[in-house]
């Protein structure tokens, strides 16, 4: 069968079950005791399983399913979990990770990884981890009972039956066992459970009813039954299910399911130790995980899948139905003018109409394309929760806002420098427990990702309380580089001093660790940054932390600019290089060295005269008293446009100019006004060196 | 039997440039349309009279007259622009006029651009004899000058 059109589908479905498995791990590091959540992760590995044995990725297969043996062993109860068995489970997850990273660059998605394997058998057969290397291959047969185990219950099931009980309804244990000739197990399966059912409430099964209906077990299989039936009526009514062979209905006393309370808290009480790992804290808005002393008894009940339907689109789809929206809004524009030229009074009413449903779905179109940051923060508890073992420090990352929406295009590019921030948060701005505790801190560090709207932009911050910035070590080292002369630090302001760490040629770090010195400054952060139209900026105080403050714009696609004419022609100047427009008289017009300066503010600036850099053809000169001046910046440099007129601000929808004119001097691409000509965007940056 | 023809016509859309009939495969071609507003792009190639708004698609406009050196002639009411794609560019070219489509048989393509004896040499795949006119088989990556 051909693959290939599944590859894609594959690569995707795997990542999001991926994220899943490792947002649900930190969740049970938290709550080690809601075996839901175990459920959760185990129906994640699963599905993973089946769709990489389907792809023929068997090396994925293998490992995801003793993965599962694990996973298996701790919701049956079989191991309980602590912070060394959660290591090698995130191990796992990670090289699954590096193997559907090398799929998805065209590799067979093969690794070595008979470590992990050997450490996820050791822990299935219940050995201690540090003892692999010694060990012997043991079967791993002893851990599966011949017999089967007691049924074990959670809190929430446990309280059922404690209520069902006091209402003189009858808990039962049901233990089922199938002919071993028996032909459709799954069918069975589900008349007995017809029967069941149709009696009372099943409160629970092992296996659970999903591997049941796939058939994932031997002849026998055990329910846990409310019921105002008795046993002999239950029973019989089983018996008649043809190739049922035995059915043992026990009584389920309150001594009974007393018994596996017992045994559940003596679980609890070998996790307690477990608290020195660091916590993750993501503090969404949804009611399920806003609640941070939840119990585990609520969480079985909330847990349940909330995910939204939803298809995916790709983007290409998306901008074709841009293209054809906008064909719209011109359209519109033109009947626009057209009915108040007729003026007839129902063409005018219809025209109105559509202009407010035309409004509404500029809306959808555009915020179609919205992502919410959820999707490139999701990777960080888990990086902040290894990098933390590594680093030996102790650090609690809060992520506040995640579902803030982003263009798409912003979200694929924003990931790298914040993963380059938070590495530098956590390597240079948290400090070591020992030091902290010195400083009289707690002991914990705390790091805060913050994004949130503001006007049209988005603002992600990333917030520490560790070291802070040292400004007068920055100072020598940025003079030393001759980044500023020592004239010129003097004069600077501690936010300019704070932000020369990100000048390029500059690293902070006296030991180059592989964490965040990797000989990449974060000049390279500063520069991603900028090149989607944003900024960074550094808030700092030594010993109290610092915020490094990201703004972006909402989406690439759609930009505020202010529009110009020259002769006939009309420019777009993106707003966000615009200082401020000024009328300015030829006689305060200066040379200077062949070039023309006014004197803006104080500050010599150059003038640009747009007219001559695009060659625009004249037919008569223009002889004006005041020429009209769009003061543009690029970083610290300014520079006055000179243009024919203004004609006014306006949001529009950037286009390039296609793959055929490429690197046309100072044009950074195109737009479409509303009468349907083309305008061309001004790229103010290339008009300064 | 559609191989068989696939095999032995080509498809062509005929357009006229200075008095000659020049050939474009229909394959290449998106569309013809009518002259619209042109935005003039600074500092491009001479030949890119700029850009228009083709149903939303900002796309590059070249007169092939000034490609091929020929006297301009200024745009008339026949005046047509050939939207062609070439390895997903979408480019128009802006011609004296566009109104046929016909088949020509390959046996009658020759590669004997020199009978032309033009100075469009260079962008000539072939010409082809069909009845009495003359048709120039246009070699369009040359015409793009895509080969720099």
């Amino acid at each position: 069968m051909e693959m290939n059109q599944y590859l894609e589908m594959f690569i995707e479905e795997s990542k999001e079950h991926l994220q899943s498995c490792s947002d649900n791990l930190l969740e049970l590091e938290k709550n080690p005791e809601d075996i839901a959540i175990v459920n959760e992760i185990f129906r994640s590995a699963h599905t993973l399983k089946g769709m990489s044995a389907t792809m023929g990725y068997e090396d994925l297969a293998d490992l995801t399913h003793k993965m599962e043996n694990v996973l298996d062993a701790i919701r049956n109860h079989k191991i309980s979990v602590n912070s060394e068995i959660l290591d090698v489970v995130f191990e796992s997850v990670d090289h699954l990770e590096a193997m559907i990273m090398d799929v998805a660059n065209g590799g067979d998605g093969k690794r070595d990884v008979k470590v992990t394997v050997e450490k996820l058998k050791a822990i299935e057969s219940g050995q201690p981890i540090e003892a692999i290397q010694a060990k012997e291959e043991v079967a791993i047969t002893v851990t599966e009972a011949t017999t089967l185990p007691k049924l074990q219950y959670d809190d929430y099931e446990k309280t059922v039956l404690q209520q069902s009980s006091e209402q003189e309804i009858n808990a039962f244990e049901i233990a089922v066992s199938l002919r071993e000739d028996c032909l459709l197990k799954a069918a069975r399966v589900f008349m007995v459970f017809d029967i069941l059912e149709k009696s009372g409430d099943v409160i629970k099964s092992v296996p659970s009813v999903d591997q049941l209906e796939e058939e994932k077990f031997d002849q026998q299989f055990q329910v846990a039954l409310l019921t105002k039936e008795s046993a002999e009526e239950i029973q019989k009514k089983i018996m008649k299910v043809s190739e049922v062979d035995s059915v043992t209905v026990t009584k389920l006393s309150q001594e009974l399911f007393a018994a596996s309370a017992n045994e559940i808290t003596h679980d609890e009480s070998t996790n307690v130790g477990v608290a020195d790992t660091p916590v993750v804290i993501e503090n969404n808005p949804k009611p399920e995980s806003s609640n941070q002393t939840k119990t585990p008894s609520n969480s079985s009940k909330t847990n349940q899948h909330t995910t939204s339907k939803t298809i995916r689109v790709s983007i290409e789809r998306l901008d074709i139905l841009m293209n054809l929206f906008e064909e719209l809004v011109i359209d519109r524009g033109r009947l626009q003018s057209i009915s108040t030229e007729v003026n007839h009074g129902e063409l005018n009413e219809t025209v109105e109409r559509m202009s407010r449903t035309m409004g509404d779905l500029q809306n959808i179109v555009l915020t179609m394309r919205m992502v919410p940051v959820d999707t490139v923060f999701n990777r960080f508890p888990k990086m902040v929760r290894s990098l933390s073992r590594d680093l030996h420090k102790k650090i609690n990352l809060e992520i506040i806002g995640a579902e803030t929406e982003l263009d798409r295009t912003v979200i694929d590019e924003i990931g790298d420098p914040l993963v380059h921030l938070i590495r530098n948060s956590l390597d240079h701005g948290i400090e070591s427990p020992e030091v902290r505790r010195a400083k009289g801190k707690p002991e914990e560090g705390t790091v805060v990702l913050r994004a949130y709207h503001s006007g049209n932009y988005v603002f992600i911050e990333i917030e520490d309380d560790g070291a802070g910035i040292n400004k007068e070590k920055v100072l020598q080292k940025a003079i030393s580089r001759g980044i500023v002369t020592k004239e010129s630090a003097n004069s600077l302001t501690d936010k300019q001093i704070n932000e020369l760490i990100l000048a390029s040629g500059f690293s902070t770090a006296e030991v180059i660790s592989d964490i965040s010195g990797r000989g990449v400054g974060l000049d390279v952060v500063k520069t991603t940054i900028e090149s989607l139209g944003g900024s960074i900026s550094i808030e700092s105080t030594q010993d109290v932390g610092s915020i490094f403050s990201i703004q972006l714009p909402l989406t690439l696609s759609i930009i505020s600019v202010m529009l110009v004419e020259i002769e006939q022609e009309i420019y777009a100047i993106p707003l966000s290089s615009i200082i401020e427009t000024s009328i300015i008289k030829k006689s305060d017009i200066l040379n200077a060295h062949n070039q023309k300066v006014i004197d803006f503010r104080g500050k010599v600036v150059p003038l640009v005269y747009l007219e001559e850099v695009f060659e625009v053809p004249r037919e008569n000169a223009i002889d004006d008293e005041y020429q009209s001046v769009v003061i543009v910046r690029k970083g610290e440099k300014l520079a006055g446009l000179v243009v024919d007129s203004f004609i006014g601000q306006q949001e529009i929808v950037l286009k390039s100019l296609g793959n055929y004119l490429t690197n046309i001097f100072a044009i950074s691409g195109a737009t479409i006004l509303g009468n349907g000509k083309v305008a061309l965007i001004v790229d103010c940056n290339a008009l300064m060196k | 039997m559609t191989s068989l023809v696939d095999q032995e016509y080509i498809k062509v859309i005929i357009f006229k440039l200075a008095d000659k009939e020049y050939a474009i495969p229909v394959s290449d071609v998106q569309g013809i349309e009518k002259l619209m507003h042109i935005t003039r792009v600074p500092k491009a190639e001479k030949y890119v009279k700029g850009v228009i708004n083709l149903r939303g698609v900002v796309t590059p406009i070249i007169d092939l007259r000034e490609r091929f050196d020929l006297p301009a002639s200024g745009y008339v009411d026949s005046t047509r622009i050939i939207i062609v794609t070439l390895d997903s560019m979408e480019v128009g070219f802006v011609v004296d006029s566009a109104n046929d489509v016909i088949d020509i048989p390959l046996s009658a393509i020759e590669h004997q651009p020199d009978v032309v004896g033009s100075i469009e040499v260079d962008f000539i795949s072939g010409v082809a004899k069909i009845e009495n006119r003359l048709l120039i088989l246009l070699q369009l990556d040359k015409v793009l000058n895509l080969e720099r």
